[in-house]
C-alpha cells in the first residue's frame, strides 16, 4: 500500500461508487440505477463556481474592461425604417478635437455585410437599427458628439410592417434576394398520414387563428466589447459580451478581410444573453474592429439601453393557423397548421426557429394525421433572433390554447384531452420519429403535477368562487376571478437534425492535482461552468474545488459551435465527459502501478483513488497526477464529441428530428380584474422532465427565472412599433417583471432515467419557460370565459378584447 | 468644489477611502465611478433609473447612481459593492447570495446587494412584502427574484445573529 490517504467515512458514504458507471452515448444504463445518492459531486446543489466573483462586484464584464489610449467607438443609425441614402458628409465630425475616424460604407476593409447583416449600410437602410457612419474618439462624449454633426440626406421610402403587407399581391420586396418577402430558406412542411381522410373521420373540426408580439431579450447588460489591434501582425483580440464567441470571431474576420485564425476572441463574463448576443456582437465587434485596426489604438463600445432595443434580435412574432379534427371521444383525427413568423430586414436564424418550429407544431400529442407548413417574412423591422425556447413559446401559446378550444368544442375536460393523446413511450410523433430507446414520462408527469397542484379541486373551488361573487354582486360575473390553466410539451434535446451538433472539451490535469477545463459552449449565467466542472469532477472523482474553469477563448479549443438549443449540458456535457473519461483511464494506469493492482480494480471519489472494496489501499489523486505528468504521461485532453447523424426528408419533413426529448408541464393560477382587465398571476407550479438533474440548484433556478420570463410574454411585454420605430426602447416603458410581480413558484424536477445525455441529464434552459405563457392564458380564459388570442394579455386586450395600440402598423390587427 | 475649465475638483468618500476627482459635473455618478475611479463592481443597465443596476449607497441611502450628477456628489460618502466585503469577509448579505444561489449572469447582484444592504440597514428584519418592495426598482432577468428574496431574509437573519455577537457590522 501507499500513500496513506485517508478517506472520510463521509466520502464513502455520500458516494456509493460501486454503481456509478457513466454512460457513454449508445450505452445501456444497467437496470436499476436511480440517481439518489449515487453520486459525489453531480446531482448535487454545489454552488456555483462564479459566485464569490459576482457578489464581490469583480466579475469582468466587457464594459469593466479598459485599456491605456483606448478609443470610444459610437454609431449613427438610420433616422427611417427604409430610405435610400443620397449623401452623407462627415467633415465636420472629422474636424472636431479628439475623433480619430469616421468611417462610412466605402471605408470597409472587408465585406460590407456578415450573413446578411449590415456593418455599414451604403445606399439603402431596411430598417431603424441599420448603422450609417461610426466614430472613434477620445471620449464616448466626444463620439457622441461627432455621431450628431454627420450629415445624412435620406429618400425616404415606403416599408412593410406586417405579416399582411409583406406576404400582400405585389408587396414591396424587402430584400432583392427574397421574392414575396419569403425569408431564404424557411419553408418547413411536414406531412404525415393524409388530413383530408382524418378531418372525414373527425366529429368536431375546429380553425383558429393566435398571434404572439416582438419580445425583448432584455438581458439587464448592454452590449459591449472592446477590441485591441496588434499592429506587429494586422491580428486583432476581441473583449465582447458574446453568447457566441466562435461566430464573432467569423464576424470579425469578415468585417476586416482577414483570416479567422488572426482573430482571437476572449469571452467576458455574460450578463444574460438568452439567446440575443449574437447577431449584434458579430456587428459590433465587426465595427470595432475595423476603427480598432484603423486608428491603431482599442477601441471600446458599449451600447446605451436605446441602441441595444435598436439592433438586437427580437422574439419572432407568429401567426399561427390551425385546423384540428377529432373523433367524440377525444381522439385527435388531423391536424392542418400554417405558421408565419414575421422575421424583419435581415435575418440568420429563421430557418432554424422554423424547423424547430414544424417538428414541435402538433405539440406532445400522437396525432396520425399532420399537414404543417411554416416559413417566416421579411418586414422593415428589426430583425428576429433566437430567444430561449427558440420558436417553442410562441407555438405551444397556439397550440395549448387550441387544446383547451378543443376540449370546449368537444365537451370534454381538457386534461382528459390531453392523457388521451399526449405521447408514451412508443408513440409516433408527427416527423414519424418512433420515441423508444428514451424515456417518455409525459403521462405520469402531468398527473404528479395535477396531483401537486390539486388541480381538479383548485379549479372547481375558483368555478364556485366565481358564481357566488357573482350573485352576491349581482354583477354578470364577479370583479375579481380566479382561474386555473394546464399546459404540456416536449422539446427535442440539442440541435437535433437541425445542424451539426458535434462539440469539444479539453481537460488538462496538472502536476498539482487540479483540473483545467475549457469548452467550446459559453456560460451566459445559466451556470454551464458549475455543471461542466460538476460533471469532470464526478467522473475523475476529485473535488468540485479542483476544477479550474476557463472562459471561452477561441485561440485555445477549436470551434464547438453555438451554445443554443440547451446544448450546453446535454452535448457539450458529453464532451466534457469523453475528455474526463481518457484522462481518467490514463490516472488509474499510473496510480495502478503504484498501488500494485489493475487499473480495473480502481475506483476514486473526492480526490483519493483507491482499490474498489479496499479503501486502505488507496492514494491521493494529486501524487498519481504529479507522477503521470513527470513521467511524461499524457494527462490532458481534447474530445471532440459527435453525436450519430438524424436523417430528416425535408419535402415530407419525416425524421427521427432529436436523439431524446424533455417534457414539461406547468399549471398557472390567475386572479383576473374585471373592471381593469389586469391579470394577477398567483401561482406557476412546473413541472419539468430533466432526465437527472446535474445539480439541482441551478435547474431549479432555470425554472424560477423561465416562469418570471414566461409571464413577461403572457402578461406585460411587447416591443411597439410606429411603421417601424420601436416606441418604447428603454425599461420605463417596455415593462419586464419585478420583485412585485413574480408569482408563487413551484419547481418540480421530474427525474427520468433517460439513457441519452450525460449522466442521464436532458435539457432544461429553454424548456422552463416555453410552456409558462399557455398555462397563463389557458388559467385566464378559465377565469374569464373568454379567450384572448394574442399575446400579451395587457388591460386592453383582456378587457376589450382588443388591442389600443400607439403608432401604426404593429404586428396585430 | 472649484471650477477648472468646463470641469469641476470634487472631493467624496467612497468606500472609506477620500478621492479628490476632476469630473464634468453633468455627467452622471456612475460613470465617474466606473471611468475614473475604476470601481466597476457599479454595472449600468438603463442609464435612466429604471433598472437599479447602477445602485450605490450614498449617504445612508440607496441612490441610482445613473441619475446623480457628479457635481451633486461632492462632499457625499458613498458606498460601492467594492466596500461590502471587509478583508476578504464576505458581507453576510454577499455571503447568503452566494449560499442561496441567488444568482445566475450576475450583472444585477451588485445592485441587488446594495439595495437590500440600505433596507436591512434601516429594518434588520423585514417582511417579505417589504423586501420585494426594497427590491423593486432592481430588475433581474435571470433569476426570478425568488431566490434572492430567500437570500435577502437569511442575511438579515445572519446579521440578526452577528449584531448579537458582535456590535459592530461586519464590513459596514
Ligand atoms: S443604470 Fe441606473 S437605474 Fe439602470
Ligand atoms: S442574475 Fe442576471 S440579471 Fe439578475
Amino acid at each position: 500500500m501507499q500513500g496513506g490517504a485517508v478517506i472520510t467515512a463521509e466520502a464513502m458514504k455520500s458516494c456509493d461508487r460501486e454503481p456509478v458507471v457513466s454512460q457513454m452515448p449508445g450505452e445501456a444504463i444497467p437496470e436499476g440505477q436511480r440517481s439518489d445518492g449515487r453520486y459525489c459531486v453531480v446531482n448535487k446543489p454545489v454552488p456555483r463556481v462564479d459566485a464569490y466573483e459576482k457578489v464581490t462586484g469583480r466579475a469582468k464584464y466587457a464594459a469593466d474592461i479598459y485599456f491605456p489610449n483606448m478609443l470610444y467607438g459610437k454609431v449613427l443609425r438610420s433616422r427611417y425604417s427604409h430610405a435610400r441614402i443620397l449623401s452623407v458628409d462627415t467633415s465636420a465630425a472629422e474636424a472636431m478635437p479628439g475623433v480619430y475616424c469616421v468611417l462610412t460604407a466605402k471605408d470597409l476593409p472587408g465585406e460590407q455585410s456578415w450573413s446578411t447583416y449590415l456593418f455599414l449600410a451604403g445606399d439603402e437602410v431596411r430598417y431603424t437599427g441599420d448603422a450609417i457612419a461610426m466614430v472613434a474618439a477620445e471620449t464616448p462624449q466626444i463620439a457622441e458628439e461627432a455621431i450628431r454633426a454627420i450629415k445624412v440626406e435620406y429618400e425616404p421610402l415606403p416599408g412593410v410592417y406586417s405579416i399582411e403587407e409583406a406576404l400582400a399581391e405585389g408587396a414591396l420586396q424587402v430584400q432583392d434576394y427574397a421574392p414575396g418577402n419569403i425569408v431564404r430558406n424557411t419553408h418547413w412542411p411536414v406531412r404525415k398520414g393524409n388530413v383530408e381522410e382524418g378531418f372525414a373521420k373527425s366529429d368536431v373540426i375546429i380553425e383558429r387563428e393566435y398571434r404572439t408580439q416582438y419580445i425583448e431579450h432584455a438581458y439587464i447588460e448592454p452590449e459591449a466589447a472592446v477590441v485591441v489591434p496588434n499592429p506587429v501582425d494586422g491580428s486583432v483580440t476581441v473583449y465582447g459580451s458574446l453568447q457566441n464567441p466562435f461566430m464573432t470571431r467569423r464576424a470579425v474576420a469578415v468585417a476586416l478581410g482577414t483570416q479567422i485564425g488572426k482573430v482571437h476572441v476572449i469571452q467576458q463574463t455574460l450578463g444574460g444573453s438568452f439567446g440575443g448576443k449574437e447577431e449584434v456582437m458579430g456587428l459590433m465587434c465587426g465595427r470595432a474592429a475595423v476603427m480598432a485596426v484603423k486608428t491603431g489604438r482599442p477601441v471600446k463600445m458599449v451600447n446605451t439601453r436605446e441602441e441595444s432595443f435598436l439592433e438586437s434580435a427580437k422574439r419572432h412574432p407568429f401567426r399561427l393557423r390551425y385546423k384540428v379534427g377529432a373523433t367524440r371521444d377525444g381522439k385527435i383525427q388531423a391536424f392542418e397548421a400554417e405558421l408565419v413568423d414575421e422575421g424583419g430586414a435581415y435575418n440568420s436564424q429563421a430557418q432554424f426557429m422554423n424547423w424547430r418550429a414544424c417538428v414541435h407544431t402538433t405539440g406532445c400529442y400522437e396525432i396520425p394525421n399532420v399537414k404543417v407548413d411554416v416559413y417566416a417574412v421579411h418586414t422593415n423591422k428589426v430583425y428576429g433572433g433566437a430567444m430561449r425556447g427558440y420558436s417553442s413559446p410562441q407555438v405551444i401559446f397556439g397550440q395549448e390554447s387550441l387544446m383547451d378550444e378543443l376540449a370546449e368544442a368537444l365537451g370534454m375536460d381538457p386534461v382528459e384531452l390531453r392523457l388521451k393523446n399526449a405521447f408514451r413511450p412508443g408513440s409516433v410523433t408527427a416527423t414519424g420519429h418512433k420515441l423508444e430507446g428514451q424515456s417518455v414520462p409525459l403521462v405520469d408527469l402531468i398527473k404528479r403535477v395535477l396531483d401537486e397542484t390539486d388541480f381538479f379541486a383548485v379549479r372547481e373551488r375558483y368555478r364556485k368562487e366565481r358564481e357566488e361573487a357573482a350573485q352576491s354582486t349581482g354583477a354578470p360575473e364577479g370583479r375579481l376571478r380566479k382561474g386555473i390553466g394546464l399546459a404540456a410539451s416536449f422539446r427535442g434535446c440539442g440541435l437535433g437534425a437541425e445542424s451539426p451538433d458535434a462539440t469539444g472539451a479539453f481537460v488538462a490535469v496538472m502536476d498539482d492535482g487540479s483540473v483545467l477545463i475549457r469548452s467550446g459552449l459559453t456560460d451566459n449565467g445559466q451556470g454551464l461552468s458549475t455543471a461542466h466542472a460538476q460533471i469532470v469532477a464526478e467522473e475523475l472523482g476529485v473535488k468540485i474545488e479542483d476544477i479550474v474553469y476557463q472562459r471561452v477563448d477561441t485561440s485555445s479549443i477549436p470551434d464547438g459551435g453555438m451554445t443554443v438549443a440547451s446544448r450546453g449540458t446535454f452535448t457539450g456535457g458529453r464532451a466534457m465527459l469523453g475528455a474526463a473519461r481518457e484522462v481518467k483511464k490514463a490516472l488509474f494506469e499510473v496510480a495502478a502501478r503504484m498501488l500494485e493492482c489493475d487499473p480495473e480494480d480502481l475506483t476514486s471519489a473526492e480526490g483519493i483513488i483507491f482499490v474498489k472494496g479496499d479503501p486502505s489501499r488507496s492514494i491521493t489523486f494529486k501524487e498519481v497526477a504529479n507522477r503521470a505528468f513527470w513521467s511524461g504521461r499524457e494527462v490532458s485532453k481534447l474530445f471532440w464529441f459527435i453525436p450519430p447523424d438524424l436523417p430528416w426528408d425535408r419535402p415530407t419533413g419525416q425524421g427521427p428530428a432529436f436523439p431524446t426529448y424533455a417534457y414539461a408541464c406547468v399549471v398557472a393560477e390567475v386572479q383576473v380584474d374585471m373592471e381593469t382587465g389586469a391579470v394577477d398571476v398567483l401561482k406557476v407550479t412546473a413541472g419539468h422532465d430533466v432526465g437527472m438533474a446535474i445539480n439541482p440548484a441551478l435547474a431549479k433556478g432555470q425554472i424560477y427565472g423561465g416562469i418570471a420570463m414566461g409571464m413577461g410574454m403572457a402578461i406585460m411585454e411587447e416591443v411597439e412599433f410606429s411603421d417601424g420605430d420601436i416606441l418604447n426602447p428603454n425599461f420605463d416603458e417596455y415593462i419586464i417583471p419585478t420583485s412585485m410581480d413574480v408569482p408563487e413558484a413551484k419547481p418540480i424536477l421530474y427525474e427520468s432515467d433517460d439513457p441519452v445525455g450525460p449522466f442521464r441529464a436532458k435539457s432544461l434552459g429553454e424548456g422552463a419557460m416555453e410552456c409558462v405563457a399557455a398555462a397563463i392564458a389557458n388559467a385566464v380564459a378559465d377565469a374569464t370565459g373568454r379567450r384572448i388570442r394574442e399575446l400579451p394579455l395587457n388591460l386592453e386586450r383582456v378587457l376589450l378584447g382588443k388591442s389600443l395600440k400607439r403608432g401604426k402598423g404593429g404586428a396585430s390587427k | 468644489m472649484c471650477e477648472i475649465g468646463s470641469q469641476i475638483a470634487i472631493s467624496m468618500k467612497v468606500n472609506g477611502k477620500t478621492y479628490e476627482v476632476l469630473v464634468d459635473p453633468l455627467s452622471p455618478l456612475s460613470s465617474v465611478l466606473r471611468d475614473q475611479l475604476r470601481l466597476t463592481g457599479t454595472k449600468v443597465g438603463c442609464g435612466k433609473g429604471e433598472c437599479g443596476a447602477c445602485t450605490v449607497i450614498m449617504d445612508g441611502r440607496a441612490v441610482n447612481s445613473c441619475l446623480v450628477m457628479a457635481g451633486d456628489a461632492d462632499g457625499s460618502e458613498i458606498v460601492t459593492i467594492e466596500g461590502l466585503a471587509s478583508s476578504g469577509k464576505l458581507h453576510p448579505i454577499q455571503e447568503a447570495f452566494v449560499e442561496t444561489g441567488a444568482l445566475q449572469c450576475g450583472f444585477c447582484t451588485p445592485g441587488m446587494i446594495m439595495s437590500a444592504k440600505a433596507l436591512l440597514d434601516s429594518n434588520p428584519s423585514p417582511t417579505e412584502e417589504e423586501i420585494r418592495r426594497a427590491l423593486s426598482g432592481n430588475l433581474c432577468r435571470c433569476t426570478g427574484y425568488h431566490k434572492i428574496i430567500d437570500a435577502v431574509r437569511i442575511a438579515s437573519k445572519l446579521i440578526g445573529r452577528n449584531t448579537n455577537q458582535e456590535p459592530v457590522l461586519r464590513g459596514s
